[in-house]
């Protein structure tokens, strides 16, 4: 494990998630991966002990109930996690920091409630028609007298099917530029059961089974004022300033699984003998071992240096997204090698590996792909020489 | 009253076990250490004792290494008021014996004055079972090891404990030595609040000089090996062939 920098309470903290993720998660994770559901019962148990061990919604602020983690800390706790299955890991409640832009009543409404673990979100932005290019969306909220009227679909959203209320971004209207016309994008707060929202089963995928993706209709859906988060329009400021940090999340687990991973491959290579020795004792092997830790490690670095700059108040767009990008390519390759040195087993649902393999798929798809990662980038090098 | 907790510093009961190749004992350098899983069970009940009104500190105690600090701020994480740790060896491989814990041991009892001292009923690493009952000797305390299940009232302790032919319940005068057995409880993991107290919670460093002690080995280590790697097993046909088997091994 990387301790670079790391103090005795961060080192407490990878311990103690990392014991529970062993103790509380990887003995249920071959049942969900069969059964593609998690009983309620240890959906309900995971987050009874989340919530004694006063991890639960660990990354909000003391002052609304949460422990406060920094950037940083909360990174360590999200890559432990990364080790264990993410259908059962979402009962170990992150909400979305998001909430935090909750005023007035929506605060005992969503955010209380959503730090103490009584109620659930899910946060929407995808449409099948709107992806990468999330202005682009349809789903649109229309003026009606006071209110507004919501219709359009959102798919792919992970956490919907435990969802309480969901976190949904809407087009309210259009602004003309020199660049073309423009969306306004506003984000409600929608109660499950609300009239005229509907949220049903969504595609079988191939990775992290058990941990649903939804689809969301909203069919002349009635939504108040009341129901904005942050300003009407100012969808895309909201998103600003919560959301890019959530992208640490996807390197950080990336991280912990590579790691979890390539224990595996190491032991493997050890104790598996072929021509007489440890295969462990061919370069062809040991090599591929000496490659996958100097990529977690170097991932490792790259994600806690890009938690640290949010921390210090730095501009980490650029780096959040250069650790986003390495780490789950990383995942990729570490996941292929492991696999290799298994050879058949490797395959074989006897061992983990070709789940993790499976698993690793989606890291360069979501929280924005890794050719949208790229742009990022780019963009932040080239735009400072006017390019 | 005062709850005092020893802890030792193991090898992580995860981990698999090298002999080190001269074969003076397990190879440590580098390997995962944590807190001995019966020492864990131990500072769960102190907590517990306290959690209940029946005990008002708990105050860990490790012996060895000074990296044994890392098993006492477990300690504290999980909820113990105050560690003292006591500097033995600056050597991994130096396995403290048991009676020069057990004197250690009675020098802090001797300042703490605690009315109970909860040990684990042996350590994972050599298993010697000793050390509680060293202690009681030393102190001429009462004791009961093996402890599954624990209540205190007033001045004494009622204690089941896991004997041989199934559970033996003891009345045991206060204060006690108490060792635990793995079903006394389940131990909590630290909390967050907790980890991000222990930094702050006090932890005193001594050596074996302030008691008295001197840590030096008595027990001399002649060799140490691996257990005999487990025969392949077969597959029988029918229970008439497994029959056949157990009789030409000699066991029916
Ligand atoms: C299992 C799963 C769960 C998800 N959970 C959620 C969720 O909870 N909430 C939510 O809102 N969304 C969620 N998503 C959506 C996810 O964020 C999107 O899948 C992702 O942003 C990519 O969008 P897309 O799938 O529509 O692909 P597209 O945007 O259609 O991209 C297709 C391909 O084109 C490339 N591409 C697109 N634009 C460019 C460009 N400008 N330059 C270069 N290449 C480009 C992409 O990189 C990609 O390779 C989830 C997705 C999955 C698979
Ligand atoms: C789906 C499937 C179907 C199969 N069907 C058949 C079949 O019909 N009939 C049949 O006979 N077999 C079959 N096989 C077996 C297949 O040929 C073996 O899996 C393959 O030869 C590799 O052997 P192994 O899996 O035991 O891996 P191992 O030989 O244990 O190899 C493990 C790892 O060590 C590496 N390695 C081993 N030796 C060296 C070395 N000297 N130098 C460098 N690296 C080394 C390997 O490249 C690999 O990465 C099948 C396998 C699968 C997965």
């Amino acid at each position: 494990m990387t301790s670079f920098g790391l103090t005795d309470e961060h080192q407490m903290i990878a311990q103690t998630v990392r014991r529970f993720v062993e103790h509380e998660i990887y003995p249920h994770e071959a049942e969900v991966e069969r059964t593609g559901v998690v009983p309620p019962e240890l959906a309900a148990e995971i987050k009874r002990k989340t919530i004694e061990m006063g991890f639960y919604a660990c990354n909000f602020p003391e002052s609304v109930g949460g422990a406060g983690l920094n950037h940083l800390e909360f990174a360590i706790v999200e890559r432990e996690l990364g080790r264990g299955s993410m259908a059962l890991n979402h009962f170990f409640g992150r909400p979305q920091n998001i909430l935090m832009a909750c005023k007035g009543d929506q605060i005992e409404r969503y955010l209380l409630p959503a730090v103490r673990g009584e109620r659930m979100d899910a946060l929407a932005m995808t449409e099948p028609g709107a992806g990468s290019d999330v202005r682009g969306m349809k789903c649109s909220a229309q003026r009606d007298g006071g209110d507004w009227v919501a219709n359009g679909t959102k798919h792919f959203i992970s956490g919907a099917e435990h969802a309480d209320f969901v976190i949904v971004f809407m087009a309210t209207g259009e602004d003309q530029t020199p660049k073309g016309p423009k969306k306004r994008i506003t984000t409600f707060l929608v109660d499950r059961g609300t009239p005229g929202f509907t949220i049903r089963e969504g595609y079988k995928s191939v990775s992290h089974r058990g941990y649903k993706n939804m689809i969301l209709d909203f069919d002349d859906c009635r939504l108040s004022d009341a129901q904005v988060l942050g300003e009407v329009d100012g969808g895309f400021e909201v998103m600003n300033e919560w959301l890019y940090a959530t992208r640490i999340t996807v390197a950080t687990m990336c991280v912990g699984r590579a790691r979890r991973v390539f224990d595996y491959a190491l032991d493997y290579a050890a104790t598996r003998e072929q021509f007489g020795q440890p295969i462990g004792k061919f370069q062809g092997v040991s090599f591929q071992l000496a490659d996958m830790i100097t990529e977690i490690d170097a991932a490792d670095l790259l994600t806690l240096a890009a938690a640290d700059r949010l921390d210090k108040g730095l501009p980490a767009n650029r780096e959040i997204a250069s650790a986003k990008l390495y780490a789950s390519e990383m995942l990729a390759r570490v996941t292929d090698a492991a696999i290799q040195i298994h050879g058949g087993m490797g395959l074989m649902d006897d061992y983990p590996l070709e789940r993790f393999w499976r698993d690793a798929r989606v890291e360069r798809i979501w929280d924005g792909t890794s050719e949208i990662q790229r742009h990022i980038i780019s963009r932040d090098l080239l735009r400072a020489l006017g390019a | 009253m005062k709850v005092l907790v020893p802890v030792k510093r193991v090898i992580d009961y995860n981990v698999k076990v090298r002999v080190k190749a001269d074969g003076s004992g397990v190879d440590l350098a580098n390997v995962k250490m944590s807190m001995n899983p019966f020492d864990e069970i131990a500072v769960e009940e102190a907590i517990r004792l306290k959690e209940a009104g029946k005990a008002d500190e708990v105050i860990a105690v490790s012996i060895g290494v000074k990296q044994s600090q890392e098993t006492l701020r477990t300690a504290l994480a999980m909820g113990a008021d105050r560690a003292i740790l006591v500097v033995a060896t600056d050597d991994v491989h130096n396995d403290i014996e048991p009676l020069t814990v057990a004197k250690i041991l009675k020098g802090i009892v001797d300042e703490e004055q605690p009315g109970l001292v909860l040990c684990g009923k042996q350590a994972i690493d050599n298993d010697m079972n000793a050390t509680g009952q060293m202690l009681s000797a030393l102190l001429g305390w009462s004791q009961a090891t093996f402890a599954s299940k624990l209540e205190i009232d007033g001045d004494s302790a009622k204690v089941t404990r896991e004997v041989d032919g199934g559970l033996q319940t003891i009345d045991v005068k206060m204060p006690a030595i108490v060792t635990v057995d793995l079903r006394l409880n389940e131990p909590r993991y630290a909390s967050l609040p907790n980890i991000m107290k222990a930094k702050k919670k006090p932890l005193d460093e001594k050596t074996p000089a302030d008691y008295g002690v001197d840590p030096a080995p008595r027990l001399t280590i002649v060799s140490t090996a691996e257990p005999e790697a487990r025969k392949a097993g077969i597959i029988v046909g029918s229970v008439d062939e497994l029959v056949e088997k157990l009789k030409e091994a000699g066991v029916v």
